[in-house]
């Protein structure tokens, strides 16, 4: 009987919280007591998909015949600074990447400067987090290449992308775009730094003139407006310490799905 | 029509046999052991990861109300299904408008607009009170559909190991091939249509539509859920990019998905209404602590 008795306490324990999360799924879902349940979601994403990655496949590549049209813009379309729109009607030509942090050789280069290093174009499939999807063409550096010539330190594990747009107005700046990405997936060969759209200088509405490609991660990761690469070995100096402006507002710092 | 034995023991009813084996010729009032603790067990913890699957599923389709076939789908891209929410020309209301392969649903109330607890209408594909959570958060939503996703993979893992093992799935699943005769199917499908409750031997076992029913949900529907919201994941087809051929294309998967989602909650309705139709208290009986009641042949 006693089996029975904590057997039942145990059927209703289960159905007391089945239902207090379905009914009180507003108050509830954001609860920091249920936070590891998501936190082990996260882990189990990223260690899964980690493991199905150790060959570092490459996304599937499309043909020219299958870029869409009207590839919708998401984010900003133009960053609202006096120094982005100087920059821009001088067709960029004072623009400069910094790449800094943990390197042996911090790099400083212009757009032509990376115009001249050796290329990578791909047609790949964007995908953002709402759901939408569309296939677009990139032509840019590899971001690998930069990263080896500008040559990590040992403790180096991430790089930040700091962007030039502003996403929320705020008084200390904190609403700057930044995103980072660790080195498994700083290093694939396709992810790049892009500087061409379908075939012609990349748009400003898509981040001009320098834009990251990171194509087995969604949408929010692939910051555009790219000024700065920082080569980091923790996330929690910047914004509020996840990583990135979305991971800072709730999103996951690993997006591969 | 079979005479079934009368049960010499007048107080049947209180007992349990010891084991499933333990099978009597159809009695009355026997009680059976129908449900074993890993069915039951996994039974429960499905139903609570599908409903917050399900709810974090329409927050997220919510950012993005529209679905495509093909490989890519975005605003202005035509879709197969959408649903959005309108101003009335006239009267400026706000309207909810379904649109399903060219024609157009007014919706409003339920999808597109619906209205709060003040009566203010709110914009929104599926009701907030539908969601998880209940009002804006791609981030939270994502977070717990992922979560509940490997609790569902897990849950169900251990379920499909033991119904191999046991022997659950042979001997309760799938039909004999008696049972798939059309006259023994049509005489099922009668049954069911005049809300037959089984009685005796028959209670013993799934009829044949259930079992066909189970078999789509836990060998297609469920797998289908699986493998279309893997082909949604830039990373899994990065390994897999075969997924993308499975189902036509990113957009066709998202498609996929979201019918396959509306078959399980189809699939849930029915099963509900058949729990009814069999008697509530026997059946959750049966699926809490495993023991479930023979009613015995009728002319008894």
């Amino acid at each position: 009987m006693k089996r029975l008795i904590s057997r039942r306490a145990l059927v209703a324990a289960g159905s007391a919280v089945a239902a207090s999360l379905v009914t009180g799924c507003e108050q509830i879902s954001d609860a920091p007591s249920l936070r590891w349940i998501l936190d082990f979601g996260q882990f189990m994403s990223l260690r899964a998909q980690r493991l199905l990655l150790s060959g570092q496949p490459l996304v599937r590549e499309y043909t020219e015949a299958e870029i869409t049209p009207d590839f919708p813009p998401n984010g900003t379309e133009r960053p609202n600074s006096m120094q982005y729109f100087q920059m821009m009607i001088s067709n960029f030509a004072s623009f400069r990447l910094t790449i800094d942090g943990m390197v042996k050789k911090p790099l400083s280069l212009s757009l032509d400067d990376l115009k001249a290093l050796p290329s990578h174009t791909q047609i790949t499939q964007h995908n953002c987090d709402e759901g939408w999807s569309a296939i677009g063409q990139w032509t840019g550096v590899p971001l690998g290449n930069l990263l080896r010539t500008a040559e990590l330190l040992p403790d180096a594990r991430y790089v930040v992308f700091h962007c030039l747009d502003e996403l929320v107005r705020t008084a200390d700046g904190s609403g700057f775009y930044y995103e980072s990405l660790d080195l498994f997936d700083a290093m694939h060969p396709q992810t790049i730094l892009a500087y061409g759209m379908n075939g012609r200088a990349l748009p400003v509405a898509h981040g001009a003139p320098l834009r990251l490609r990171v194509e087995r991660q969604i949408g929010y990761k692939h910051a555009k407006y790219v000024t700065r690469v920082e080569v980091v070995d923790r996330l929690n100096r910047f914004g509020k310490g996840k990583g990135g402006f979305w991971e800072d507002r709730g999103y996951q710092w690993y997006a591969g799905q | 029509m079979a005479v079934a034995e009368q049960n010499p023991d007048a107080d049947a009813s209180r007992t349990v046999p010891q084991a499933p084996a333990a099978r009597k010729p159809a009695s009355t009032r026997e009680v059976m052991y129908r449900h074993s603790v890993a069915v039951r067990v996994t039974h429960w913890l499905n139903l609570l990861f599908l409903i917050l699957l399900l709810m974090s599923g329409l927050r997220i389709f919510n950012y993005h109300p529209a679905l495509y076939w093909g490989n890519y789908g975005y605003r202005g891209v035509p879709s197969v299904f959408s649903i959005r929410a309108v101003e009335d020309a006239e009267s400026g209301d706000p309207i909810g408008m379904t649109t399903l392969a060219g024609h157009i649903f007014i919706t409003t109330g339920v999808l597109g607009v619906s209205f709060d607890d003040d009566g203010m209408p709110v914009a929104g594909a599926f009701p907030n009170w539908l969601t998880l959570p209940g009002g804006p958060g791609l981030g939270l939503a994502r977070d717990w559909h992922f979560a509940m996703a490997w609790l569902f993979v897990l849950n169900g893992a251990v379920y499909l190991l033991f119904g191999l093992l046991s022997g659950h799935f042979r001997h309760d699943l799938v039909p004999a091939a008696s049972e798939l005769r059309p006259r023994h199917v049509l005489k099922d499908i009668w049954n069911h249509i005049r809300l037959h409750r089984p009685r005796g031997e028959a209670a013993r076992r799934y009829n044949v539509l259930q079992k066909i029913a189970y078999m789509i949900v836990v060998f297609v529907l469920l797998p289908v859920m699986v493998l279309s919201g893997l082909t949604m994941s830039p990373a899994v087809t990065a390994a897999l990019p075969f997924l993308f051929d499975l189902f036509g294309g990113r957009q066709s998967a998202r498609t996929i998905h979201f019918i396959a989602a509306n078959l399980i909650v189809l699939f849930v309705v029915v099963h509900v209404v058949m729990v009814l139709v069999a008697g509530v208290l026997n059946t959750m009986r049966s699926m809490i602590t495993g023991r479930y009641a023979i009613r015995p042949e009728v002319g008894q």
